[in-house]
């Protein structure tokens, strides 16, 4: 109580600052204006204090994940994933290229859009997140002890993973639908040829409940409609998946019209109990494929990339029972399980309303064969048999809905830029509040959960325009944060965010702050080049490569002098990190690579390719401050000439 | 080579030199009987009160293991290095204080009085702390006392 006190005073000592320096312009959020409430104490979180919850914000087109603290919006780090970052080295040293290893080669660069944490019972346990990778299909998995990337893998037969990578209620599975239709397999074929040739892959990715370890279990192969979103079911509805798609026209061209002539598409609803049975029961076909397989393994500090050459295929017609189409008007983009998993909300993105099904009411109309239609044996259900309500708000551009603890749901609209608030089972609209501006997805921490954390909702904007100083033609996106533990909606700020942000995930601090590791234990290094003393630095040649075992500790590299290097040899820095302490990494820089630098965590190994060209003596230096010698922790590599006969040397301190 | 000379001409290669920040050397009779006796200060952190019995010269073996793994980089037996040399250490300072200037070394640095010292004799390079647990710190304790 008393500190709660406290954090008022300080808030309204933040007001009053405020205030002095702000003569502040009328603007059209009003109730967000410090002068009325206490909005600014809400989300102060004063120096040294930690946040409440973690949010996890996918990066768009930059292709990694950031982190950042509610209710301040700090940001606390950018986690790379999907696209080569130099500052930390991922995807430029030699331990994290495997982890960018496609079919297609080294792809340094992806679009992530949806982060998804893992869950038990159907809660976010805050062991890992997955996140997809939309361009080059793939999924990813972070480990939230270290905050890093340790998995991606690849998925044959897509195009576009857009629905994913929605996780089942203990993560049994994340899931991976294709957002394209592509020719499975490959070929060359002329794109008017799409009805005929071209097909819409499910991928159900099995995560082992120990080590998380992804594999893809078995796909289902659907026409090439466009798989958008998805969702698994919770409660009643777990062992079903809930796909939203639109052009089921099957245009394949200007889609923007094409794409939305009929009045309802749908909502595939997969079994995949069923599945998992065909499977054991031998229905899959294993088709031949090319895919990549990428597992960092944190002792080894070192990833490896793996080909899988098949990939077990369920086709509907031949396993009834397994997949069910469930219309839903104008292009249905998101579909959110309730947290009881009876209501599934398909946003039909082209409408003012929202249909909302009944899973009781699906499996009725499965039971009594309240079919529509068939499409390749898939039943289509008949829409009024299933349907449970119509949220009809007056908002326009319906995309997505997240749920608090109190039986509420809240709908993003996109046109109208709004968040709307509405009863689940009444379908009564609640109140609702202004975005700024266009907001697509939201996020309440556990709001796709059986069990959501509520208190604050967090909409992820597409335009930015106006509400932060101009920087040019190009902005950062926006996020806005509301409170949402009264009746009323209340925005309580905006920050700035990384790359575009589609999904997001939040999860309170405490269930992974805890597990949160330090450092790695050198002990455990199971490295191939490590170096766990500086009696054994040493540097070895084979050919015209060399292996440089070197260690760093506060402040200095061990070999620091190194001589006998020849012009065009390929030398590879293997660098150990000896420190066994938080918060004290090493940078390794040397003059003239071509590729980044290393950032090297406490007892952690990594490694830098340097090819000198030319004949002379080239500094060193550590990159990331770490003592008050930092500026001193450099040295130096001598390279002669390829024909020269200078032996190899090195030392530290004095001259062997 | 800077450091070396910085720490010659500081220390004065005194063993029992160290007691207040801002003294330098002094003679090994003075430092007995002076109430900050260095071998009296059992510096801060989890050791309170450690009494040696007799060498135990398999745990000094061990000792030193631990030792080249996480402190060779920076101390060297018998010479100045980044940080002083344990050789002699023991006739220097009381068990208790090497244990918690290995064991909680910022805090040592921040508020003993000799750690403070050797921080600025020794360039401000800080001693790492490289998270031993008591048993290993003990033992290098242990191989401490060979290098005599």
């Amino acid at each position: 109580m008393m500190k709660m006190k406290n954090l008022t005073l300080i808030g309204w000592g933040f007001v009053i600052l405020s205030m002095v320096s702000a003569c502040a312009p009328k603007s059209a959020d009003q109730d967000s204006s410090p002068f009325s409430n206490d909005v600014a104490a809400k989300v102060y979180v004063a120096p040294g204090q930690h946040d409440e919850f973690y949010a996890f914000l996918s990066g768009g087109f930059s292709g990694q994940m950031s982190v950042y603290g509610l209710p301040s919006g700090r940001l606390l780090k950018v986690i790379p994933v999907f696209s080569v970052d130099a500052e930390k080295g991922y995807g430029f040293n030699e331990e994290t290229k495997p982890l960018l290893q496609t079919s297609y080669g080294f792809v340094p660069w992806d679009d992530a859009h949806h982060p998804e944490l893992s869950q038990t019972n159907g809660v976010p346990d805050g062991r890992w997140i997955f996140i997809n990778g939309n361009n080059t299909p793939r999924v990813a998995r972070v480990d939230l002890s270290f905050f890093e990337t340790v998995e991606i893998i690849e998925l044959p037969n897509s195009g576009g993973n857009h629905s994913s990578p929605f996780t089942t209620e203990n993560t049994e599975y994340v899931v991976a639908g294709t957002r394209f239709g592509v020719p499975v397999p490959q070929k060359d074929v002329s794109v008017e040829s799409y009805k005929e040739n071209f097909k819409g892959a499910l991928s159900f990715i099995s995560c082992d409940a120990a080590s998380g370890r992804m594999a893809v279990a078995f796909q289902v192969l659907l026409p090439a409609f466009n798989y958008d979103l998805a969702h698994c079911g919770k409660g009643a509805s777990h062992g079903w998946t809930f796909f939203t798609c639109y052009n089921t026209e099957e245009g394949n061209t200007l889609l923007e019209a094409n794409a939305s002539q009929y009045d309802k598409d749908f909502i595939a609803a997969v079994n995949w109990k069923k599945a998992e049975e065909y499977v054991k029961n031998g229905k899959a076909h294993d088709f031949p494929t090319s895919y990549y397989h990428n597992v960092y393994d944190d002792n080894m500090h070192t990833a490896t990339a793996t080909q899988v050459k098949t990939v077990k295929v369920l086709i509907p017609s031949e396993c009834p029972g397994l997949v069910y189409y469930l219309p839903t008007p104008k292009s249905p983009h998101g579909v959110d399980v309730d947290p009881t998993g009876e209501y599934i909300v398909g946003a039909g993105k082209l409408s003012a309303d929202m249909s909302v099904h009944s899973f009781s009411k699906m499996l009725k109309a499965i039971e009594d064969k309240a079919f529509e239609k068939e499409i390749v044996g898939i039943p289509v259900l008949n829409y009024e048999a299933i349907l449970a309500g119509v949220v009809s708000s007056g908002g326009l551009g319906p995309l997505h809905t997240e749920f608090d603890a109190n039986g509420n749901a809240y709908t993003t609209f996109f046109i109208t830029s709004e968040v709307v608030k509405w009863k689940v089972g009444t379908w009564e609209v609640l109140d609702r509040a202004p975005c700024y501006y266009s907001v697509g997805h939201l996020m309440i921490p556990g709001g796709d959960s059986r069990k959501p954390f509520g208190k604050y909702m967090l909409a992820m904007n597409k335009i930015t325009k106006d509400r932060y100083l101009p920087t040019g033609p190009e902005l950062n996106q926006s996020a806005q944060l509301y409170d949402i533990s009264g009746d009323k909606i209340q925005l309580l700020l905006d920050f700035p965010t990384v790359g575009e942000p589609h999904y997001a995930q939040g999860i309170p601090a405490d269930l992974v702050k805890p597990k949160s590791r330090q450092f790695f234990n050198l002990s455990e290094n199971t490295h191939p080049y490590v170096t766990k003393s500086e009696d054994v630095a040493k540097i070895v040649r084979e050919g015209n490569t060399l292996h440089v075992y070197m260690t760093t500790i506060r402040s200095h590299f061990s070999p620091d002098n190194i001589e006998g290097i020849k012009a065009g040899d390929k030398v590879y820095f293997h660098v150990t990190n000896l420190e066994q302490d938080w918060d004290v990494p090493h940078g390794f820089g040397i003059m003239g690579a071509t590729n980044a630098e290393l950032l090297i965590m406490p007892g952690q190994t990594e490694t830098l390719l340097w090819e000198p060209k030319t004949e002379g003596v080239y500094p060193f230096y550590c990159t990331d401050f770490c003592s008050a010698l930092h500026q001193e922790m450099q040295g130096y590599a001598r390279v002669s000439a390829k024909n020269s006969n200078m032996a190899l040397k090195w030392w530290t301190g004095s001259a062997k | 080579m800077l450091s070396l000379v910085f720490f010659i001409a500081s220390c004065g290669g005194s063993g029992n030199s160290e007691t207040q920040p801002g003294e330098k050397s002094q003679s090994e009779n003075k430092a007995q009987e002076n109430p900050n006796d260095p071998m009296k200060n059992k510096g801060i952190g989890p050791v309170q009160n450690l009494t040696l019995g007799p060498l135990d010269q398999a745990m000094a073996e061990e000792g030193q293991k631990i030792y080249v793994l996480k402190c060779s980089a920076c101390h060297k037996a018998e010479e100045f290095f980044i940080g002083p040399a344990p050789k002699g250490i023991i006739e220097r300072r009381s068990p208790e204080w090497i244990m918690n200037m290995i064991l909680n070394p910022e805090e040592m640095v921040k508020k003993d009085p000799i750690a403070k010292q050797l921080l600025i004799e020794f360039n401000l390079a800080p001693m790492a702390n490289q998270h031993l647990t008591q048993d290993e710190a003990r033992k290098i304790l242990e191989y401490f006392r060979t290098l005599n």
